[in-house]
């Protein structure tokens, strides 16, 4: 397994401090999920883990070593992330995205393999894109392009596995669909995954660990039954609201008290 | 993009065809330029002349004027089309080409300095001068963007700065010395009039940059997907794209001290190659520079061809063949937003 930590993060943007002394150790084989208002530097942490920045300060570890001091292609061989929207050459197929995902595995001039090819028809597989691998992007629906996408990051082949708000701009069902995969991910494929997710019901409903994040600091982590409070969300979204349990799962489920029902 | 769109992009043929067709174009429009110019050799006469049964002058014509020229017309017309491809990837516009960068106008700039300052210096100067001026221009704008990691918005906005400066310039000088006017503005539109193996000589080092090229498209690729998944793909994206605006730019460099700044040759090149092939770099690249060079043969021939003993500057014939195809891409651009 791999292991990612960060010790004091800090990065200010002009007078703005971003992350202000963030420590984190994403356990391993978990889901953990890291929630937050907006502009509150949730994104900004989840792209220091994956050294899409560089904190002014503190230190990412990457199995026990600074991350900044590795090679980027070792990196991309145990972390892939998912950035919030990424964007495609609209003629490239699924085929063409799954096999960039092979890319950190080759040299400047080695073929594909029959394990590239196995790898990528596992991951078109665990998305279920295998019947749309000869389709350009733009030929998809909202969903079918972000469990595209997602078959890209799999077919990395990585232990821990970053997502940015991966469910954005999709209706329900398929906000649903996309977590039900990355939890099928987790547990039979044991992948560690970190995700920003903006619905806190889902994040309660999907997280193993749950992180709430306030100007740049941890407010608070653990298993949601434990920090999924209604102190929490008043601390961190300036919400009201009252926790109930979620008769699906028993989870728990926030019901927000606007301004009128007080 | 509508069905009937699809169906004319179709991208079914297969790629080695493509570029095999298109050498083939390139072989056939070569013999058909060897012929034209003041005096019209046939294209039987030509082929006869290369397998031994030659006229002495006929053979004189060809060999010391024709050829190196139609050399030159493939080698510039594939550097410049290679450049505008590469710089679209980089950039992420497909507008961009190698006037955006300004590195053209540098070039323009130090072969009018060269033209009007010293007019009897040796015909040599005049292609070395213009890699420096375009050689400077790029290093400033290197320097400008190293900060940022050439970021695409930057570099434009950089390069089009730094070529109005040139072309103030150019101005400058065409205005302060106006006898030299007329060989000035012949360079500046670019032509291949009375280029030979000199020029040649000058080009041929640019052919070591193919093996580095063909390594690099599978980068261009991943880079196409932009900065943050480059990175989670285990790319270093600042530092591949400043090394592909460095092969870029000696391209761009090369071609203009050569045959002057030669317009659109870059721009529509690689956007006609990508209506054939799609947005690969694996074929895109190849294909760009096929179809530049097709280009730059077409449009010396026709300015050879159409008014013979009188000779259009090939720059002449790609601004009107490109500029309202320019138009035509704005107006599309503009349908797809």
């Amino acid at each position: 397994m791999t292991t990612l930590s960060a010790e004091h993060l800090s990065l200010t943007y002009g007078s703005a401090q971003i992350l202000d002394n963030i420590n984190l150790v994403v356990p391993e084989g978990k889901i953990s999920v890291i929630i937050g208002a907006n502009g509150c530097g949730k994104s900004t942490i989840l792209r220091s883990l994956a050294r899409l920045l560089t904190p002014q300060e503190g230190m990412v570890y990457l199995d026990g070593k600074a991350i900044h001091q590795q090679s980027s292609k070792e990196i991309a061989k145990k972390l892939a992330i998912l950035p919030q929207g990424p964007e495609a050459p609209e003629d490239i197929t699924v085929k063409d995205l799954c096999y960039y995902g092979r890319h950190p595995h080759k040299g400047l001039l080695s073929r594909q393999t029959p394990e590239d090819d196995a790898i990528v028809n596992r991951s078109l597989l665990a998305t279920k894109m295998t019947g749309f691998v000869d389709r350009t992007l733009d030929e998809l629906s909202g969903g079918q392009r972000q469990r595209a996408w997602i078959s890209m990051a799999l077919a990395q082949d990585t232990d821990l596995l970053l997502l940015d708000e991966p469910t954005t701009y999709l209706d329900l069902a398929h906000q649903i669909e996309i977590l039900e995969l990355l939890r099928t991910l987790n547990v039979t494929h044991g992948r560690t995954i970190v995700m920003v997710l903006h619905d806190l019901n889902q994040a309660a409903q999907y997280a193993d660990h749950l992180i709430s994040i306030v100007n740049g600091k941890i407010y608070q982590e653990g298993p949601p039954e434990k920090v999924f409070t209604k102190s929490m969300i008043k601390e961190v979204f300036g919400l009201n609201c009252c926790i109930i349990e979620n008769p699906v799962d028993q989870s728990p489920l926030c019901i927000p008290i606007g301004l009128s029902y007080e | 993009m509508n069905t009937k769109q699809k169906l004319l992009l179709n991208r079914n043929f297969h790629p080695n065809l493509v570029l095999l067709v298109l050498l083939i174009i390139i072989l056939i429009l070569s013999i058909v330029s060897l012929g034209l110019g003041a005096i019209y050799i046939t294209p039987s006469e030509i082929i006869r002349n290369f397998i031994g049964e030659e006229t002495q002058s006929q053979r004189f014509i060809l060999n010391n004027y024709r050829l190196p020229r139609i050399i030159i017309a493939i080698i510039v017309g594939a550097g410049l089309a290679t450049a505008g491809a590469i710089l679209q990837g980089i950039l992420r516009n497909p507008l961009a080409s190698p006037d955006v960068i300004g590195v053209t106008k540098g070039a323009g700039l130090a072969a009018v300095i060269i033209i009007v300052l010293f007019p009897s210096s040796p015909i040599i100067f005049l292609p070395l001068s213009a890699f420096i001026g375009a050689a400077i221009i790029a290093t400033i704008l290197m320097l400008f963007v190293y900060k940022k990691g050439a970021q695409p918005n930057t570099l434009a906005l950089v390069g089009i700065a730094l070529g109005a400066i040139c072309q103030a310039g150019i101005e400058y000088f065409m205005i302060k010395f106006p006898d030299n006017v007329n060989s000035t503005l012949l360079w500046l539109t670019g032509s291949l009039w009375a280029r030979g193996w000199e020029h040649v000589y000058i080009l041929l080092p640019c052919l070591i940059l193919i093996p580095l090229l063909i390594g690099l498209t599978s980068k261009l690729d991943i880079l196409s997907l932009g900065d943050d998944i480059a990175t989670s793909l285990g790319e270093r994206s600042k530092f591949l794209r400043y090394i592909l605006l460095s092969v870029a730019v000696i391209l761009i460099g090369v071609c203009v001290a050569t045959v002057g700044s030669i317009g659109f040759i870059g721009l529509i090149a690689p956007h006609i190659a990508r209506r054939i092939v799609g947005s690969k770099f694996k074929v895109l690249l190849p294909a760009s520079a096929l179809v530049g060079a097709a280009l730059l043969l077409v449009a010396d021939s026709l300015g050879r061809g159409l008014f013979p003993p009188l000779e259009i500057p090939a720059g002449i014939i790609t601004a009107v063949i490109g500029a309202p195809y320019f138009l035509y891409l704005l107006r599309s651009e503009r349908k797809k937003a």
